[in-house]
């Protein structure tokens, strides 16, 4: 290795370092010489020719969700750049690990305003845990290696490393032997002791403890300690949007989902309890809706791995910083056994009496087509074929996914969360299906951000990929704006009617299968069809239109106020 | 709300100070002064800031996201040495000239600049030594005035060093690799 290499081998052969084995990216002018030299890393590492940096983004999120690893996109400079905005920020807020490589105008013509020149960097400074603008061939080794680390270690989260072209063109001898000098990184795994020993004491006292599970649980492979403490301690389990997964939902512990539209029972106990425990979860304002008025009873033990998250949003008497596995790990250690049946039993009455699923299965009589009869059918597979990761996009379908499917194992459950991008779901599909090309990779998705980012499908053919299958709950609506505008507004329907092409058509002409489904008779023999299909299938759903999700805490409620079905004369949702 | 003067250092890295007022702004933190200079450790800087905030913590948390903090202290209940710099260009005339330099002399200022029609003093004290002789001028006319914001520094043996936290070789600049 004591050749002169070009500053973009450099680049490639720091990947190759990295372990990468795709990155999903698009080509142009600044990032050029990198395109070149990866010519000859074609066996090294794939890379995946998106049609949008979006798309390229969503799939480098969708690899890293599935995987546990990290995710690469790369793009140009200026568009290609800005582009990669939104997948940063919905990395950011998901806390998904990220590298964006982007090309950067000739050092020479930075900050002269150069064709294709933007400030990526400062523009991506709010949604990065840390970015990087490299000029000199000699900190490209260095600056990937810390994008690496940096992505994937204490809290998750994107990196951007922008390089100038003329770094990327010009030649030096690489010096891989790179000591990282981040004196002040350093993320705390282990749980304090102390603080670890106070909540075993207020979990020990507690009456009617409640333990609540999200991402962290699942970022830190620690599903199979959580279902151990509960099932030592007998607490119940609440597991978040971004949960989901981390705690089977058939276990008798489950409890269900919080939140804006979580389960009534769920939003009850929360409210009831005498001590939370919050595990890898950052008490988003849609699991807290008013915060002054969550769990007003309890006694709060939160562990999270980034310390800024403790006591944000919700007072906090026990903060624990750490890694979830560790921390329970101490926890199922220090904790003695226990049963906890009486506020269990408590919890099942409340869920008996707000049966929360039942609007879903008692159908009302009609012909048409409604939401939950895909989800009831497609929930039926998924639990008979196994083998699946679902990906959704955001919005009313993205509620109902969560709400009625059965999850059971984690990163199966793959959504936008905090950042709530539409258009996240078929590119984030086709990230998953590189990374796991002999799963069923299911989009659920709606019409609305179908047409955000359908582009990819472009990409997903001419990739090869086949076991992406898409189910488009079509209502020909912005569906959760309009449900708002109906409930809270009105119904003043103001820009939420959205019309689309033929979806099925559509499919076809990008190649891939495409099928209707207008009534409840179609939907089993479209799903067996989609698995009988060797390829990609779209299946368009063209459900009832005006359905909503429900139960729902309106916003800036508090979650004991839940609206818990269509409030006016009209019970039946097909009014 | 209370008042609370945080002392920082952080790794001299490009855009460490953008990162972290970005922060502040986007956070919605309340900045009342923030100073920023070389510490007594190479690569490393030296910030003091005011804020005025309930969740003080908090910024104290989200400043320690920046990969570049080394380390923060909330400075305002310990015994600590504030100060502050003023430049002050003052309005004069022949027959209150001898009034401002009475004043300056008063309160330990510095006459740094002497024109036909204006003075430059030169304030350095504590944050309300700073303002009270601006109050006290501000009646003559002030032209034109800079104010450092505060700088901190903990009285006694105990330190806020940079090379607690920085290697004597690890300089904290992102070149660091030698090159063959």
């Amino acid at each position: 290795m004591s050749d002169k290499m070009t500053g973009a081998h450099i680049m490639c052969e720091a990947l190759v370092r990295e372990g990468v084995e795709v990155i999903f990216g698009i080509p142009g002018g600044a990032i050029m010489p990198f395109y070149y030299a990866m010519y000859e890393y074609r066996d090294k590492f794939r890379h995946i020719l998106c049609r949008h940096e979006q798309g390229a983004g969503h799939a480098a999120e969708g690899y890293a969700r599935t995987t546990g690893r990290i995710g690469v996109c790369v793009a140009t400079s200026g568009p290609g750049a800005t582009n990669l905005v939104t997948p940063i920020a919905d990395a950011w807020m998901d806390s998904t690990p990220l590298v964006a490589i982007t090309g950067q105008v000739s050092s020479l013509v930075v900050g002269k305003d150069a064709f294709q020149e933007t400030d990526i960097t400062g523009i991506t400074m709010p949604i990065t845990k840390h970015n990087y603008l490299v000029k000199r061939i000699e900190d490209i080794p260095y600056a990937i290696k810390e994008a690496f680390f940096l992505a994937n270690t204490g809290r998750p989260g994107p990196v951007l490393v922008d390089i100038t072209k003329d770094a990327q063109q010009a030649r030096a001898v690489p010096n891989w032997n790179i000591k990282l000098a981040l004196p002040g990184y350093k993320p705390t795994t282990q749980g304090n002791r102390k603080q670890i020993r106070a909540a075993v004491e207020l979990l020990t006292a507690a009456q009617k403890p409640l333990i609540m599970a999200g991402n962290g649980v699942i970022m830190a492979g620690a599903t199979e300690e959580l279902r151990a403490f509960a099932e030592r301690t007998g607490i119940p389990v609440i597991t978040t949007l971004h949960g989901l997964g981390a705690f089977p939902e058939d276990h008798p512990l489950s409890i269900g989902m919080p939140g804006m539209h979580g389960w009534v029972h769920v939003n009850r106990a929360i409210q009831e309890c005498d001590v939370l425990f919050n595990i890898g979860g950052r008490f988003d304002d849609r699991v807290t809706g008013k915060a002054s008025t969550f769990a007003p009873n309890a006694r709060v033990i939160h562990v999270d791995i980034d310390p800024s998250e403790i006591g944000k949003n919700v007072r906090t008497e026990v903060p624990i910083v750490g890694d979830a596995k560790v921390v329970l790990q101490a926890l199922i250690e220090e904790m003695p056994t226990r049963v906890a049946t009486e506020w269990m039993q408590h919890i099942r009455q409340l869920q008996a009496t707000h049966q929360p699923k039942q609007q879903y299965l008692n159908r009302p009589d009609t012909n048409q087509l409604l939401p939950h009869d895909v989800y009831a059918a497609l929930n039926r597979t998924l639990n008979e074929r196994g083998n699946y990761r679902v990906i959704t996009d955001v919005g009313q379908h993205q509620m109902w996914a969560a709400q009625l499917i059965d999850w059971s194992r984690p990163r199966t459950h793959i959504t936008s969360g905090g950042s709530g991008t539409m258009g996240f779901s078929v590119p984030a599909a086709l990230g998953a299906a590189i990374a796991y090309p002999d799963e069923t990779i299911w989009v659920i998705c709606g019409d609305g951000g179908f047409q955000m980012t359908n582009q990819e499908l472009a990409t997903i053919v001419q990739e090869g990929i086949t076991n992406i299958k898409i189910a488009i709950i079509n209502n020909g609506y912005l569906g959760m704006v309009r449900q708002w505008q109906e409930l809270f507004e009105d119904r003043r329907y103001s820009h939420t009617l959205l019309s689309g092409p033929d979806f099925a058509r559509l499919a076809q002409a990008y190649g891939v299968c495409g099928l209707t489904v207008e009534t409840i008779d179609g939907v089993e023999a479209a799903i067996e069809a989609a698995y009988n299909h060797n390829g990609t299938v779209v299946i368009d759903f063209r459900v009832e239109r005006e359905v909503n999700v429900f139960p729902m805490v309106p916003q800036g409620k508090s979650i004991g106020d839940m609206i818990e079905q269509q409030p006016t004369e009209e019970a039946n949702p097909t009014a | 709300m209370k008042k609370h003067t945080l002392v920082a250092l952080m790794q001299d890295r490009p855009g460490v100070l953008t990162r972290a007022v970005s922060l502040f702004r986007r956070r919605g933190f309340n900045i009342e002064s923030l100073t920023v200079g070389h510490s007594e450790t190479p690569g490393v800087s030296r910030m003091t800031l005011v804020v005025e905030s309930e969740a003080v913590e908090q910024v104290v948390k989200q400043l320690y996201r920046l990969v570049e903090v080394l380390k923060v202290s909330d400075v305002t209940d310990d015994p600590a040495v504030e100060r502050e710099m003023a430049l002050v260009k003052v309005h004069c005339t022949n027959t209150n000239r001898s009034e401002i330099v009475t004043l300056t002399q008063l309160f330990d200022a510095k006459i740094v600049d002497v024109a036909s029609t204006s003075i430059i003093v030169e304030m350095t004290g504590s944050p309300n030594k700073v303002q009270n002789f601006v109050d006290v001028i501000r009646p003559f006319g002030i032209k034109e005035m800079m104010r450092t914001g505060r700088v901190a520094m903990v009285r006694g043996a105990r330190t806020h060093q940079g090379s607690d936290y920085v290697g004597v070789e690890e300089n904290g600049h992102v070149a660091a690799p030698t090159w063959n």
